[in-house]
Order: C-alpha cells, then structure tokens, then sequence
C-alpha cells in the first residue's frame, strides 16, 4: 500500500537521535516563574490575583477573557511578587504575573465542575484547566471541541506526527505513555458521536505506532495510522489528507470538512483535566542541538526560566550561535534565554552555527529551477510570490494565492539560491492580514 | 552570553544544494558528450570548449566590474553557458567566432537582461543561432571522422539517403562536437534525472511529441511504421542534446509543472515542423529559443491551483 501523505514537503536532517532517547526528567524550578497571560489565540486571560497575594499549585490566576481565551494557573506555591510586562519567546512583551516559589509546591483544590452531564463535564472542565493547542498555535482546546455541530464530525485526528526535526517530546509520551493518550481520546470521542479517532505516527516511529496500537486494541473507535515521515507531515492540512483524503484551504476549518486535529500533548492534557481534575501546568519540552551539552527531555512547570532548562541539560559546551524556541523549521529564534516556559513551549534548540547566516553569503538570483514549487505543501509558486511580496504588489499577491501560504518553511529550505521565500511571503501575507481585518 | 544572538524569521536550516552545485553537476553530466566529442574530433574541439568557456566567464567578470556589480563567475552559470555553446560548434570552427559567440551568449542574451535568472532565452542558443545566421557557411561545415567534410546523417535523411542508426547511437557521425553521441548524451541525462537536477516531463514530453508526430507524418506519407528513420531522427540532430540539457534550463522553461509538459508537447511540434517541413536538416535549436520566448505565456495559463482550492 502506498504510505499515506501529502504532496510536496521537503526532508530535512531529523536530529532527533540526540534526545529521543533520553528519559523524561522533571525541572524544579529555582527561581521567578512568569506566566504571561495571553499563551493563547484569543484575548488575554484577567488577572485575578495581585502584588503579595499567596498562590498554590494549580490555583487559578489568570482567569479566561470570554469565550475564546484561556484560563492561567500557577505552577508552584508562593507570593505574588509583581503583575508586570515581560518578554516572552517570540520577543515581544507581555503582561504577567510573577510568583515567587517557596519550594513547598502546596497544591490547591482539584477542579471542579457544576454541570450534570457528562459531555458538559468534559468540555467544561477542558475549559477550566487552560488548555490549549500544544502545538505551538495556542489555540483554546475548548473552543475547538465546541463546533457548531458535533454529530457531523466524522474524525478526531491526534496529531503524533512530530514532523518537526529535533524534537522528540511527543515521541516521549507516546512510548511511555500510550494508554494514556488512548483514553484521552475516548474521553474526546465522547463529545462527537459519529466520530473515529484517527491516532497519526510518522513512520520512522515504529515503537511509538506499536505501542499505541496495542493500548487502542480494544477500542473499535480509534485506529493508529501510520504517515509518511516528511515535513510538514503534522501540519493540520497536510494530516487532514494524508489520513482522510479530504482537503481543506486557508478559508476553512478542519470541521468544515467533519475533523478535528489536535496535538498529542493536547490530548494527554485532555486526560489528566477531565480524570485527574488538574489544569494545565507543565509540559515536556526538548533541549537539545549541537551546543547542548545533554540534549534530553524535560517535564517543566510553567513559567520556569528557559535559562533553567537549559542548565538541566547540562548547559552549551560552545557559544551558540542561534537558539530556537521550537523546532528548526518553524520555530522562533529568540534573543536571550531570559523568558518563561509557556504552553506551546515544545523545544530549546540550541545551535553552534546559524546555517542561515551562512546561507546569506551564498545567496544568488533566482534560477527559477522550481525546486520551491515541488516543495511547498500549499501547492503556489513561492519564487514568484516572495517577488510579489516585495515589490508589495497585492493583486499578483492574491492572484497567485499567496493566502495559502502555512508559513512550513519548505521553500526557503529547499532554494539552492538560499533566497528567503518564506520571510518575504510571511511577512507580506500577514500584512495583508492585518489590513483585511482592519477593513471589517 | 557574552556574543549576540542570531536572530531570523523560520526556517533556520537550509538545504545543502546550492546554485553552484547545480551548475557544477550539469558540467560534470556534459563530460561524456564532452570527452567524446574531442576523442572523435580532435584538438580542435578541445580548443574550442576551452576558447569558449574561458570566454564566457572572462566577458561575466569584465561586465559585471566593469558594472560595479558583484561579480557571479563563481556560481559556474557562465562556463556551463560556455562549454553548451561549444558543444553546439561544428568542431572545425574558426576560433573567432567561437569567442564572439560566447561574448555574445554573456554580454547580450544573458547580462543585459540582468544576469542570471534574467535571460529571456537560452544564452548559449541564442548565440548559436546568432553565428549561424552570421557565418552559415562556416556554421554548417561539418568534418567527418576521416577529415572529409560531409553531410550530417540529417541532411542525408532529408536529402532521401540511407543512414546507419547504429553509428548514430554511438557517436560515430558527422556533427556539432557535443550531439553526435547519443549515448554519451543519455548517460549525463540519466545522471541528472537520477539527481533531480533536470525534471523528467521536459525531456519526456519534447521527445515523446516528437516522436509520435515523425511517426504520424511516415505513416501519412506511406512509409508506414517507419521505425529506422525514427530513431535516426532522435539520435541525429541536437535533439538528445537539446531536450536533455538546453529546453531544461531552469530559467527559460515554464515553472509550474503543466507548464513544462505544455513546453515539452510545442517544443516536440515545431522541431518536427522544422526538421520535415524547413530549409534545414535541423530544428531544435530555433524550436527552442522560440519556446523560450512563449514561457511567460505558458506559465500564466498553467497557474496551479492551491491545495483546497
């Protein structure tokens, strides 16, 4: 049988050898936790604490902000010590709430929840516990269980692909957690009756697809699929197809075509809200690249100082040139490693040498040699669409569908005249975003 | 931290392919065609791939100096211009023209236009086809192996004679010093569709119209399946060099993937025309510098459509 997939993507180097082995270790946090309040598409939560206020493990701080945002909970016990601006990973500043942890980790109340049945319950208490897109994007978890109408949801798809390379957090859960990501989708699956769960594995996870295969052996409903290991394989267009045959484009939503995706982590967060009634307060993040001493993997709190983790993984044996929070392809560089551990935190990528910098010196003029065209999973001609974005030309721009552009990073990758397509096409493209929103 | 940070938009790695590799890996698949064409001419073609090659890269760097530009000879575009022009030289031409038609291929079709990527048709075939309207004579004098000059297997076949196919496949004919040997010209070609360098629907498409289109005309003419002259037709010519290594240069072919089999299908249709119908034995050369020019219009009719749409 021919694997499942997507056409386009590119093959980068995976690195993921240097931490997938590496057993999950918990991170104590030393000193300040920061959460910033808005980890999350949507409005930012309210802060519901202030200066000198004592919070405990798992106490709510940040309370939601209607109905698209997200709840913050503190991740250790101790003092309020400020409600300030601070910077996050993708360097802009955010509002946050400071605590000062008095290493006791008191834990608060487990959650609650008022509602009598059991769909509400799960949905309800998914929204107390702050959960949200784990993937990076943010978006709020219950939100997106909440579509218009459930009963024409044909697919939950749990997205395990972790096509991004050097990541391997993800790989971690599913090998030593498989059952639990099992019964987290029973526990989704019951909010869509007509629903199958669609559990997705690159291939080049065979333990993980074994494992999981064997938790969900009793449970008709869900199916582990194996995927093709390509980038971006997890990307949620890419997945809806490769596991479903169905497309969608930048004007829909999975549901529009009866799925829902959701990250792996998401999903084993989904468990632990509804069975064991915490929130959201930690999370497994990789630290790893050629400058780390001990790539591994860590479970984090929340708020912990990047610098932190990077200190359990033994610190950098060199100076890196570039640290990435996330993955190389789609992650954000940052500046400095003094910024807190949020929810879509899913990596420390530290590297000896920017390959972009050099990449710089050898840029040439357009060859028109295609190789983006073949890459790029939207299927546009992103050579072109970096020239229109440029000359800022938005009528070729949109002509030319650079709307459909998901920011993978194939073309800038895969250019042998190292332009920098996917710069160009962002930038222009979120532009144009922002006027169109503007305009309504 | 004592040094800063780099910081840049995603993603952070490259590919290890760069422009120079390409350019480097198509040389490298010419040498067959190359070596061949020296071991079966003489010095003489081996003096005038290197006249011209040096020539091509010399007029680059004095040009882009001269235009206070950075100058681009190391990214290899400008010898691979070089060593396709000479390829497509009769082996006895007159070292002269061999230079001016390498400052040509540089200075007019590829510089003036912007340089590299900017060329609106091939380099080294508009320079061909500019010394063959210069010095036809001298552009249409082919030696044969034995020194006597002869007609190419084409202009035999047009003229109604026999040719011997075999011969033809291995090289052993009257020609430009690069397209007699067809099996030389398959073996880069293969190396370059193995690597991915070239895509295959160019190629494909322009030989397999070309093809169907021969045949067709046999049949209608009463010759019936006329396979012989076929494979003369293909092995002849500088079909296998042009539909291999010049219709598949990346910056005069259509990007977008119906593009390119559109380019391939026109490129088999006026070939064909131009080989049966025209004046001369040939017809790729000219079939490709006037595709070339259609590219724009093909792309703009082949935009495809994106995933969802």
């Amino acid at each position: 049988m021919a694997k499942l997939t997507f056409l386009g993507g590119v093959h980068p180097r995976d690195g993921k050898e240097l931490s997938k082995d590496a057993q999950v270790i918990e991170v104590l946090p030393q000193g300040d936790l920061v959460y910033p309040l808005s980890q999350h598409i949507g409005a930012p939560a309210n802060p519901i604490v202030k200066k000198g206020d004592r919070v405990l493990v798992g106490q709510l701080i940040g309370e939601a902000e209607g109905f698209v945002s997200a709840n913050i909970h503190a991740s250790v016990s101790g003092t309020v010590k400020a409600i300030e601006p601070r910077t996050v990973a993708n360097g802009s500043k955010i509002m946050s709430v400071i605590v000062e942890n008095d290493g006791l980790y008191e834990e608060a109340p487990l959650l609650e929840t008022t509602e009598t049945e059991e769909k509400e319950q799960i949905l309800d208490l998914i929204r107390q516990a702050g959960i949200v897109g784990m993937g990076g994007a943010g978006f709020p978890t219950h939100v997106k269980l909440a579509p218009k109408d459930a009963s024409a949801i044909e697919y939950i798809i749990v997205n395990g692909a972790e096509c991004e390379p050097y990541l391997t957090s993800d790989y971690r859960r599913m090998l030593d957690t498989p059952e639990l990501i099992v019964e987290g989708l029973e526990l989704v699956l019951k909010l869509f009756i007509n629903a199958k769960g669609i559990i997705a594995v690159e291939d080049n996870k065979k333990d993980c697809i074994k494992k999981l295969t064997a938790a969900a052996a009793e449970n008709s409903r869900i199916e582990v699929v194996t995927v093709k290991t390509k980038y971006p394989q997890g990307g949620e267009r890419a997945l809806i197809f490769a596991t479903t045959g169905r497309k969608i484009n930048s004007d829909m939503l999975p549901s529009d075509v009866g799925c829902i995706v959701n990250n792996l982590d998401t999903i084993y967060e989904i468990r632990r809200a509804v069975v064991e009634r915490k929130p959201l307060i930690s999370r497994l993040v990789t630290v790893t690249g050629d400058a780390v001493v001990n790539p591994a993997n860590f479970l984090v709190r929340l708020g912990t100082n990047h610098q932190e983790v990077a200190e359990a993984a033994g610190g950098f044996h060199c100076e890196p040139e570039k640290i990435i929070s996330g993955g190389p392809m789609m992650g954000v560089a940052m500046y400095t490693l003094d910024v807190p551990v949020t929810k879509g935190s899913s990596a420390i990528l530290a590297m000896k040498e920017d390959e972009v910098a050099k990449a710089q010196q050898q840029e040439t003029n357009c060859i028109n040699c295609g190789r983006c065209v073949s890459g790029c999973p939207g299927r546009v001609i992103p050579s072109r669409l970096a020239d229109f974005a440029k000359q800022r030309n938005r009528e070729m721009f949109e002509k030319y569908q650079g709307m459909e552009c998901c920011e993978c990073g194939c073309c800038s990758y895969i250019c042998p005249a190292k332009r920098n397509l996917t710069q160009a096409i962002k930038t222009y493209r979120r532009e144009i975003l922002a006027l169109r929103k503007m305009k309504k | 931290m004592s040094e800063l940070l780099h910081v840049s938009s995603n993603p952070h790695v490259r590919e290890e392919n760069t422009t120079s590799n390409i350019m480097f890996d198509v040389l490298l698949a010419l040498m067959p065609a190359a070596v061949f064409g020296v071991w079966h001419f003489g010095w003489h073609a081996a003096l005038l791939i290197a006249v011209t090659m040096f020539t091509c890269v010399l007029t680059e760097y004095i040009y882009e100096k001269a235009m206070h530009r950075t100058v681009t000879i190391k990214d290899m575009s400008a010898a691979l211009t070089g060593l396709l022009l000479a390829l497509n030289l009769p082996p006895e031409l007159p070292v002269w023209m061999a230079v001016l038609g390498g400052v040509f291929a540089i200075l007019v079709v590829k510089q003036l236009f912007g340089g590299l990527g900017q060329n609106f048709m091939n380099p080294a075939l508009g320079a061909r086809c500019f010394l063959l309207i210069s010095f036809t004579q001298a552009m249409t004098t082919f030696t044969h192996v034995d020194a006597i000059t002869g007609a190419t297997p084409l202009a035999t076949l047009k003229a109604g004679g026999e040719v011997d196919v075999m011969n033809m496949f291995v090289g052993n004919i009257g020609g430009t010093i690069g397209e007699t040997s067809a099996v030389a010209l398959i073996l880069g070609a293969l190396y370059l569709l193995a690597k991915q360098i070239i895509d295959w629907r160019i190629p494909t498409f322009y030989i397999g119209t070309f093809a169907v289109f021969i045949l067709i005309q046999q049949f209608a003419i009463g010759n019936g399946l006329n396979l012989e002259f076929l494979a003369a037709q293909i092995c002849g010519g500088g079909l296998l060099l042009g539909a291999f290594f010049m219709a598949t240069d990346y910056v005069t072919s259509p990007i977008t993937p119906k593009g390119k089999i559109i380019f391939g299908v026109a490129l088999g249709i006026l070939t064909a025309l131009f080989r049966l119908y025209g004046g001369s034995a040939e017809g790729v050369s000219y079939a490709i510098i006037i595709c070339n020019l259609v590219v724009p219009l093909i792309e703009k009719v082949t935009l495809p459509k994106a995933f969802g749409r």
